[in-house]
């Protein structure tokens, strides 16, 4: 049995910066991330992030990532086991391991879950095809591997993540034919909607995919308009010859350790799917275990890292080891995500956070 | 033949150390840093394993090691997520068709 | 149109820029048309031109008085929404941001292009610079006919042969 204060599932931003408050307050701390690196979807996102200073606007993702593993580099209190996927996580706070083959038990005072989200599916003929990607795999595919999978595409979503990796893979080289969006506006920031359109890349709104064509992999894809209740209007269908197809429809958050450990989730809209409910502190109702990050609520990467600041910051509280600074690191950080939730993009989030906090039963 | 990106506006391209495996019993080659699912991209392979009823080939789908479609047996080991897992000389890589799978089920 | 094409209506795009006196010197042309939580360009500019109020939601506000044209703007913005413009008796100059592949030389003519990607006239490559500061966004100036001022967004090389 390996023992430690704080076990953090996930090393993406959210866990990441958990991580840096935990040690920082003398804590031993074990970082399990399932993939060979750290930096979760930072890693491929080669943009400049938004948002405020506090939230590294202005740096590229792809640097952000590098500064976070450098935030914790030098504490001898903090381990992390790459390769390695949790596989059981129990009530009584032990976690199996699966690490290189091994199964290996961790005992934890408290555990902070950070394991981010999933891309969400599109229901079409033909989905599964080869050479048809979720936008995220694409962006890692190409941004981090430096691997084109083909020289051609069409994105179905217009969302920030449908926009961004859109324009991406225009500076990798693949020509992108089209990109389609269901309702009738542009779902993203529309500074990556006109950053596309300079490029003379067609946006077009009600439309939809109707099947996907081809016999061992994607060739071709049937686009069809629809009207405001979604349904397809005759006559429009339209064939698009492609290499891939990049799915954009959003992102689930992945609940599933939490619902392993029997934590209260619920389904919310608004979040994403089903989420662990949390109270004011991060902690879900099994004491002594926090979540924080997309896996709470789908939002961005910049909320991410300050819900991880946040999760760490309570997670020392809850272990009687607070922070040095807790108090005004809590109240900056808290400041931070009102900020960013203050505005139109953030309304959703909010309602959907209202909810998780009505939902959660207090034992 | 390989699709790698040789310049990019933003991304270092650095030349990398080739890293030999068996794909196949094909003799390949990926590059340091891959893993063995980008490798196989890189060098234009398609379809990563299939469906278990219909046999309907499957692709790179999640890059997160999610969803199951790149599962490959890899060193005799098998369901390793060929898109999280490096990429190391000599791998013995090959799909997992159905009739590998059948011996498995009674 | 905006929010379902992704192009600025017209008086979108004039309403932020400047008259063509105050544009006799390079200024910045801030075409953040949404309330974002950004404010990069406003805590970049040295001068402090740009102003965004009350919070960081709001759309950023240049003051031409105050703005030098420095630049420092163009390659601070994550969504390429800034530009220097200044307008020269027939020509107009801007200092765009630039992030994909293609590489210009200074001197050549390229296809000057309008914020629906259409090819609206010729532009000349005056300057490419690519310092450390810019993180890897090039800042390319260019010259164009004046009559294109509210038009003009971007430039794609010419394809020949």
């Amino acid at each position: 049995m390996i023992y430690t204060d704080v076990l953090i599932v996930g090393g993406g931003p959210s866990g990441l910066t958990a991580a840096k408050m935990c040690c920082e307050a003398g804590l031993s701390t074990i970082i399990v991330e399932r993939s060979h690196i750290l930096g979760g979807q930072l890693t491929k996102q080669t943009h400049k992030f938004f948002g405020s200073k506090d939230q590294y606007a202005k740096m590229r993702g792809i640097d952000i990532a590098v500064k976070l593993q450098e935030d914790i580099a030098s504490f001898n209190t903090l381990t992390m086991m790459l390769e390695t996927t949790v596989v059981g996580l129990y009530e009584d706070k032990v976690v199996t391991i699966l690490q290189h083959n091994e199964y290996k038990k961790i005992k934890a005072k408290a555990i902070i879950l950070a394991t981010g989200a999933s891309e969400k599916f599109l229901a079409f003929e033909n989905n599964d095809l080869p050479q048809i990607v979720g936008a995220g795999a694409l962006q890692t595919l190409v941004n981090l591997y430096q691997v084109i999978p083909g020289k051609s595409m069409v994105m179905i979503g217009s969302g920030n993540i449908g926009l961004i990796v859109s324009y991406q893979m225009l500076q990798a080289g693949i020509e992108v034919k089209k990109v389609i969006e269901a309702t009738d506006r542009i779902g993203g920031y529309k500074v990556h909607a006109s950053k596309l359109k300079r490029l003379g890349v067609d946006i077009q709104t009600r439309k939809t995919i109707k099947r996907a064509i081809g016999k061992d992999q994607l060739e071709a894809v049937e686009i069809v308009s629809i009207d405001e209740n979604f349904k397809e209007i005759e006559g429009t269908s339209e064939i698009i010859e492609t290499d891939l197809l990049c799915v954009s429809v959003g992102l689930s958050p992945l609940h599933q350790l939490a619902s392993m450990m029997n934590c209260q989730t619920t389904y919310i809209s608004e979040l994403g799917g089903y989420v662990p409910l949390i109270d004011d502190y991060f902690q879900c109702s099994v004491p002594g275990v926090f979540a924080c990050g997309d896996m709470v609520g789908i939002e961005e990467a910049s909320s991410a890292m300050m819900e991880g600041y946040l999760a760490g910051l309570y997670t020392c509280n809850y272990l009687n080891q607070p922070h040095l600074e807790a108090e005004s690191l809590i109240s900056h950080y808290e400041n931070q995500l009102y900020e960013l939730r203050n505005g139109l993009f953030g309304r959703k989030t909010l309602r959907g956070i209202e909810k998780r906090k009505e939902n959660l039963i207090h034992a | 033949m390989t699709n790698r990106i040789v310049e990019h506006p933003i991304l270092e391209v650095k030349p990398k150390k080739k890293v030999r495996f068996v794909f196949e019993e094909k003799e390949v080659e990926g590059v340091e840093g891959d893993t063995i699912a980008s490798a196989l991209v890189a060098l234009g392979v398609v379809t990563m394993g299939h469906s278990l009823k219909k046999h309907r080939p499957r692709g790179f789908y999640c890059a997160i090691g999610n969803c199951a479609s790149c599962d490959m047996t890899v060193n005799g080991i098998k369901n390793v997520r060929t898109c999280i897992t490096p990429l190391e000389e000599n791998m013995i890589v090959k799909r997992e068709f159905v009739e590998d799978i059948q011996d498995d089920i009674h | 149109m905006l929010n379902s094409t992704g192009v600025p209506d017209k008086d979108q795009v004039v309403s932020r820029f400047f008259d063509e006196k105050i544009l006799s010197s390079y200024k910045a042309i801030i075409e953040c048309y949404e309330d974002i939580p950004c404010n990069p360009c406003a805590t970049s500019c040295p001068v402090s031109a740009i102003t965004i109020a009350p919070d960081i939601h709001a759309q950023p506000v240049v003051d031409p008085s105050v703005c030098t044209g420095c630049s420092i703007c163009v390659t601070s913005c994550p969504g390429l929404a800034i530009m220097l413009a200044t307008v020269m008796e027939d020509k107009a100059r801007f200092k765009i941001p630039y992030e994909m592949n293609e590489s210009f030389e200074k001197g050549t003519e390229v296809h000057a292009i309008d914020r629906s990607g259409e090819i609206i006239g010729v532009a000349k490559v005056l300057n490419v610079s690519n310092y450390p500061h810019q993180l890897k966004t090039r800042l390319i100036t260019v010259e164009v006919d004046a009559s294109l001022l509210h038009d003009f967004i971007t430039i794609r090389g010419i394809q020949h042969g």
